[in-house]
């Protein structure tokens, strides 16, 4: 089977035209790949591009130069410039993220919201509800909660809906921007162990994490961002 | 995931006279997809979506659509009558003010009951039977069926004008600032109304919005319009999350955050 992932010399930077159109660089030749059951984690102080980097690689960040190359479906799809229903098709059945914060859908219940992706695959609702409440009840979320919309559960709460909605499919690429920020010793080690079983499986994983024990606990490798710092790149 | 597209847009133009409504858009809408189009009063949304729902006649430029038998008929060449029946059943169009897209006068049931006609059902009791079916899924109670839109409040309006579009399954949905006007609660329940049906039914829709929160929540892709033009299109995360164009950077910083 192909590599999953392989990242070649990506460049990115904002033009800011309300600020009379200055150009900020983030990174510069970007080159990485991912093998499958790999958890690649990206490092460097804040500010040295490593969320651009996974934004870069899901898609909603624009790409300047370079190539993204997933492997979907036995198939060679270069992210940098794929069509947007390419780009969907792909996060549908290839490339899964956790982000950050949990985007909430007015009235949709969390049950729900972990659910939506195996649905979207065409697995039937009562079957993807069932692997939800199997997550979410691994991840510790209280079951009074599952039928909520959760606009007003507490961050490590939503974190947890949001863990639990990137990891219900078997994506072969999977991406997390600090999913253990807000969660207490506990649901970290539930997570840890959760990315484990994803590696036992193949998956890719490239991920944000800024605790130094998780980082180490699931780490298979530390890529340091700022090599690819464009000051760098320039000197 | 289907190959072909179901609306083919080839630089597509429509002038008031001299002045420009809309001028040289292309693309592609594919079924399942929902297509968001944004900008400023005057960028010209409005009258692109008309143009491609046929009530306006562009100035140049030609839409095509893939029809039922597998043919792709050129839309400004098709002869009224049969316009009219492709409108009727085939695609729905939902107006910002549900009173255009309503008939006012009669009942609920009999709005929701009038395209099932149109496309050729006569049994009565199939239609009430069908009609209340979908004022349950717009959550309208089944005894209001009788009730003019009169009688009803906006938020139950306009899920009323969704239901009577939605009836005859149709594959095209085109909808103008559909949760304008609307309190943000009911625009919440609208929202989310409108993001389960269009998922399960694998509708294709277009969305005219100046609301680029209703644009992140229900769109796939999207365009930005500026002076009758398209100045920059994409993914609908990629377009908000990193806009590259000035006047698309502008209303992006305008957003309030609550």
């Amino acid at each position: 089977m192909a590599t999953p992932l392989v990242v070649s010399e990506v460049a990115k930077s904002f033009t800011m035209h309300l600020r009379d159109g200055v150009r900020r660089p983030v990174v510069a030749n970007v080159s990485f790949s991912v093998k499958a059951g790999e958890c690649v984690v990206l490092g460097g102080p804040s500010g040295v591009g490593k969320s651009s980097i996974l934004k870069m690689l899901y898609g909603n960040y624009g790409v300047d130069e370079g190539q993204i190359l997933m492997d979907h479906d036995g198939k060679l799809v270069n992210l940098a410039t794929a069509e947007p229903r390419t780009v969907l098709e792909v996060r549908r059945t290839t490339l899964g993220y956790v982000s950050q914060f949990l985007r909430v859908v007015p009235r949709v219940s969390a049950l729900d919201i972990v659910a939506e992706p195996l649905q979207a695959r065409g697995t039937p609702i009562e079957e993807a509800r069932a692997h939800a409440a199997e997550l979410l009840s691994k991840l510790n979320l209280p079951r009074e909660l599952w039928s909520l919309p959760p606009a007003t559960f507490s961050g490590g709460e939503q974190q947890r809906v949001n863990i639990a909605r990137g990891f219900i499919t078997d994506h072969r690429i999977l991406l997390l921007d600090e999913p253990t920020a807000s969660l207490d010793a506990k649901n970290r080690a539930v997570v840890v162990e959760l990315i484990a079983e994803k590696k036992a499986k193949g998956t890719a994983l490239i991920g944000i994490f800024h605790d130094e024990e998780v980082r180490d606990a699931v780490a298979d490798r530390i890529l340091d961002v700022s090599a690819f710092s464009p000051r760098k790149a320039a000197a | 995931m289907s190959t072909l597209p179901l609306l083919k847009v080839n630089d597509l133009s429509k002038f008031y006279g001299s002045r420009i409504g809309c001028r040289n858009v292309s693309f592609e809408l594919y079924a399942g997809e929902v297509l968001a189009i944004v900008g400023e009063s005057g960028s010209g949304k409005t009258t692109l979506l008309s143009c491609l729902s046929t009530r306006l006649m562009p100035t140049s430029g030609i839409v095509e659509y893939h029809m039922r038998d597998g043919q792709y008929r050129d839309l400004a060449r098709m002869g009224e009558a049969e316009r009219r029946f492709l409108m009727r059943t085939d695609w729905g169009f939902v107006h910002q003010n549900p009173a255009d897209g309503l008939r006012m006068t009669v009942s609920a049931g009999a709005n929701v009951g009038e395209r099932l006609m149109a496309v050729g059902d006569r049994h009565y009791g199939n239609i009430r039977a069908t009609a209340s079916d979908w004022l349950e899924r717009v959550e309208i109670g089944v005894d209001r069926i009788d009730d003019q839109p009169r009688a009803f409040s906006g938020g139950m309006r306009q899920r009323l004008q969704i239901a009577r579009n939605l009836v005859t399954s149709p594959r095209l949905v085109f909808m103008d600032e559909p949760t304008g006007g609307l309190d943000v609660s009911v625009q919440a329940r609208l929202l989310d109304l409108v993001r389960g049906l269009v998922h399960d039914l694998g509708l294709a829709a277009v969305i005219v919005t100046h609301d680029l929160a209703v644009a992140r929540l229900l769109s796939h892709r999207m365009m930005v319009m500026k002076d009758g033009a398209v100045i920059e299109q994409g993914l609908t995360d990629r377009v908000l999350d990193d806009p590259r164009e000035p006047y698309t950077q502008l209303l992006v910083s305008s957003i309030l955050q609550v």
